[in-house]
C-alpha cells in the first residue's frame, strides 16, 4: 500500500490536469483552476517547511560548533530579522525591510552576479584554445558573435550586424530547435513512465 | 618558459586585472557608441506604439537585482513609452526578489508622469509558484491576486473594472533573468494565446530565438544590447547606451584575450614540433 498509494494518487492528479489541457469543457476547466488555487497554497506552506529545514540544520552546526559557525548565527539573525520586519512592519516602500533589501540585499547579488565578467574572460582565455576543427569552430563563431553584439562589429564592415543576426536566427536557431526537441521528447517520456508508475524514484528507494 | 609560454599560462589574476581596468575606463571617462537596431526589438516597439490611450498593458517584471544592470532598462523604458502614451498597466513580480524593485521602479515614474494606482496602472506583486499564477490569471486575474500589491480589492480599483483576463490585455511583455519566461511561452502563449514579447538577459538570449521563428513570440530583447536598442527607438532614457560603452570595451577585451591565448597556444606547439 505505501507504494500503490502514491501511484494511484499521481497518476489520477497526473492525467487530471493533462486532460485539462484536451478537454474543453467549461466544468472541467473550473474544477482544474480551483485544484491550481490548492496548489498555490500547498507551495506556500512549503516555505515554511523550507525555512523550519533552513533553523534546523543551521541551529545544528551553531551548536556543535562546525566549520564557518559564525556565519550560521548570521544567516539566521538575518533570516528571524527580516521576518519580523516584514510581517511586523510590512514589506513596502518606505518600510525598514524594504530599505534593507534595497541597500544590502540588491548590492549584494549585484556584486556577485558582476563577478561573472572577469569569470568569464578568464574562462574565455583559457577555453577557447584552437586545438580540433570542432574548438576553431567553435572559437571562431563566439568571437564573431562576440563582435557582433558590439557595435565594433558595424564599424569594421557595415553588414556584419546583419551577418550576426543570420547565424543566431539560422545555425544556431537550427542546433538549439533540435536540442529542444529532443529535451522536450525526453521530458515527455519520463512524465509519463512517472504517471504510469514506472518511474518510482521520486518516491526513495529504488 | 619562453614568453609564449607564458602568454599561454597567463595568471588569471592579470586577466582580472585588465578586464577591471577596461571597465572602469568608460566608467570614468564615458563615451557613446552607436547601436544597431535588431528586427526583433523594433516589433516590441511597434506594437506599444500602436496602442491607443486606454489601452491595457500587462508588463511583467520577473527579475532579481543580481540582473538589474541588464534588463532594468527595459522595463523602465517601456514603463516610460506606455506612461507617456496613457497605456494602462497591470505589473506582476513573479520572481522572489522583484516585488521590491517593481515597486521603485513604479514610484519613480508615476511620480515623473503623475500617474495614479488602481487609475493608470495595478500593481499586482508577488504569489509563489509562477506556473500556476499565469495558469491561474488566465481565468480571472482575481484568482491568484484578490487584491493588488497594496492590499486593495482589483474590483475597487476603477481601471480593472471589466478586467478579467488576458483577453482584456492587448499584449504581455515579460522582463525576465529566469525560467519563468518559459512559462509565459508555454501557459501565457501556448495555453491562453496570448501576444508575448520577451526582454531577457544576454546568456538566455540565445534560448528563445527558436520560439521567435515559430511565432509564439513576436519579440526579442536581449541584455544590454537589447536594452540600448529600446531605448534608442522609444527615446526613453539612456542609462543601457551609456552601459554600451562599458560592454563594449570589455568584449574587445576579451576577445583580444582569447586570441593572445591561442597565438601563445601554437607558437609554443611549433616550437615544441621543431
Amino acid at each position: 500500500m505505501r507504494r500503490e498509494v502514491p501511484i494511484v494518487i499521481c497518476f489520477l492528479a497526473g492525467f487530471f490536469f493533462i486532460s485539462d489541457f484536451f478537454i474543453p469543457e467549461p466544468h472541467w476547466t473550473q474544477i482544474a483552476h480551483r485544484v491550481n488555487q490548492w496548489a498555490i497554497i500547498v507551495i506556500a506552506f512549503a516555505y515554511v517547511l523550507g525555512v523550519g529545514n533552513i533553523v534546523r540544520v543551521n541551529s545544528q552546526v551553531i551548536k556543535r560548533k562546525e566549520r564557518d559557525w559564525g556565519y550560521k548565527i548570521l544567516l539566521l539573525s538575518g533570516l528571524v530579522l527580516m521576518i519580523i520586519l516584514g510581517i511586523g512592519f510590512g514589506i513596502k516602500e518606505g518600510t525598514t525591510f524594504n530599505w534593507i533589501f534595497m541597500n544590502a540585499m540588491y548590492p549584494m547579488q549585484a556584486t556577485m552576479f558582476s563577478l561573472l565578467a572577469f569569470y568569464i574572460a578568464s574562462a574565455a582565455f583559457r577555453a577557447f584554445r584552437i586545438r580540433t576543427w570542432e574548438a576553431a569552430l567553435l572559437g571562431v563563431t563566439a568571437v564573431l558573435v562576440m563582435i557582433g553584439r558590439v557595435p565594433v562589429g558595424e564599424f569594421l564592415w557595415r553588414p556584419f550586424p546583419d551577418f550576426i543576426e543570420w547565424i543566431m536566427n539560422v545555425p544556431q536557431l537550427a542546433a538549439k530547435r533540435a536540442i529542444m526537441i529532443g529535451a522536450a521528447l525526453g521530458a515527455i517520456s519520463t512524465g509519463l513512465k512517472v504517471l504510469v508508475g514506472l518511474e518510482r524514484t521520486y518516491m526513495g528507494g529504488e | 618558459m619562453n614568453f609564449y609560454e607564458r602568454l599561454m599560462n597567463l595568471d588569471r589574476r592579470w586577466v582580472y586585472l585588465v578586464v577591471g581596468i577596461a571597465v572602469i575606463i568608460p566608467v570614468l571617462n564615458p563615451f557613446r557608441v552607436p547601436v544597431y537596431v535588431t528586427q526583433e526589438v523594433k516589433a516590441i516597439y511597434d506594437c506599444v506604439e500602436s496602442l491607443e490611450p486606454g489601452d491595457i498593458l500587462f508588463l511583467a517584471i520577473d527579475y532579481d537585482p543580481q540582473a538589474m544592470a541588464e534588463v532594468h532598462p527595459m522595463a523602465k523604458a517601456i514603463m516610460r513609452q506606455c506612461f507617456a502614451k496613457d497605456v494602462k498597466l497591470i505589473i506582476s513580480a513573479l520572481s522572489q526578489n522583484g516585488p521590491g524593485m517593481a515597486e521603485q521602479l513604479i514610484s519613480e515614474l508615476s511620480k515623473e508622469f503623475g500617474k495614479k494606482s488602481g487609475i493608470d496602472y495595478c500593481y499586482l506583486g508577488y504569489k509563489p509558484y509562477f506556473s500556476i499564477v499565469i495558469l491561474g490569471m488566465g481565468q480571472n486575474f482575481r484568482i491568484p491576486f484578490p487584491t493588488d500589491y497594496y492590499g486593495v480589492p482589483l474590483d475597487s480599483l476603477p481601471m480593472m473594472r471589466g478586467v478579467q483576463n488576458y483577453d482584456d490585455v492587448k499584449v504581455v511583455i515579460d522582463i525576465s533573468s529566469g525560467n519563468i519566461t518559459d512559462y509565459w511561452i508555454i501557459y501565457g502563449n501556448g495555453r491562453y494565446n496570448v501576444k508575448l514579447a520577451v526582454g531577457v538577459t544576454g546568456v538566455m538570449t540565445a534560448n528563445y530565438y527558436p520560439y521567435l521563428a515559430s511565432g509564439q513570440i513576436f519579440g526579442l530583447m536581449g541584455g544590454l544590447k537589447g536594452a540600448s536598442e529600446y531605448e534608442v527607438l522609444s527615446k526613453q532614457g539612456d542609462r543601457a547606451i551609456k552601459m554600451m560603452s562599458i560592454q563594449t570595451t570589455a568584449h574587445i577585451v576579451i576577445i583580444l584575450f582569447i586570441v593572445a591565448g591561442n597565438i601563445g597556444y601554437f607558437m609554443s606547439r611549433k616550437k615544441k614540433i621543431k
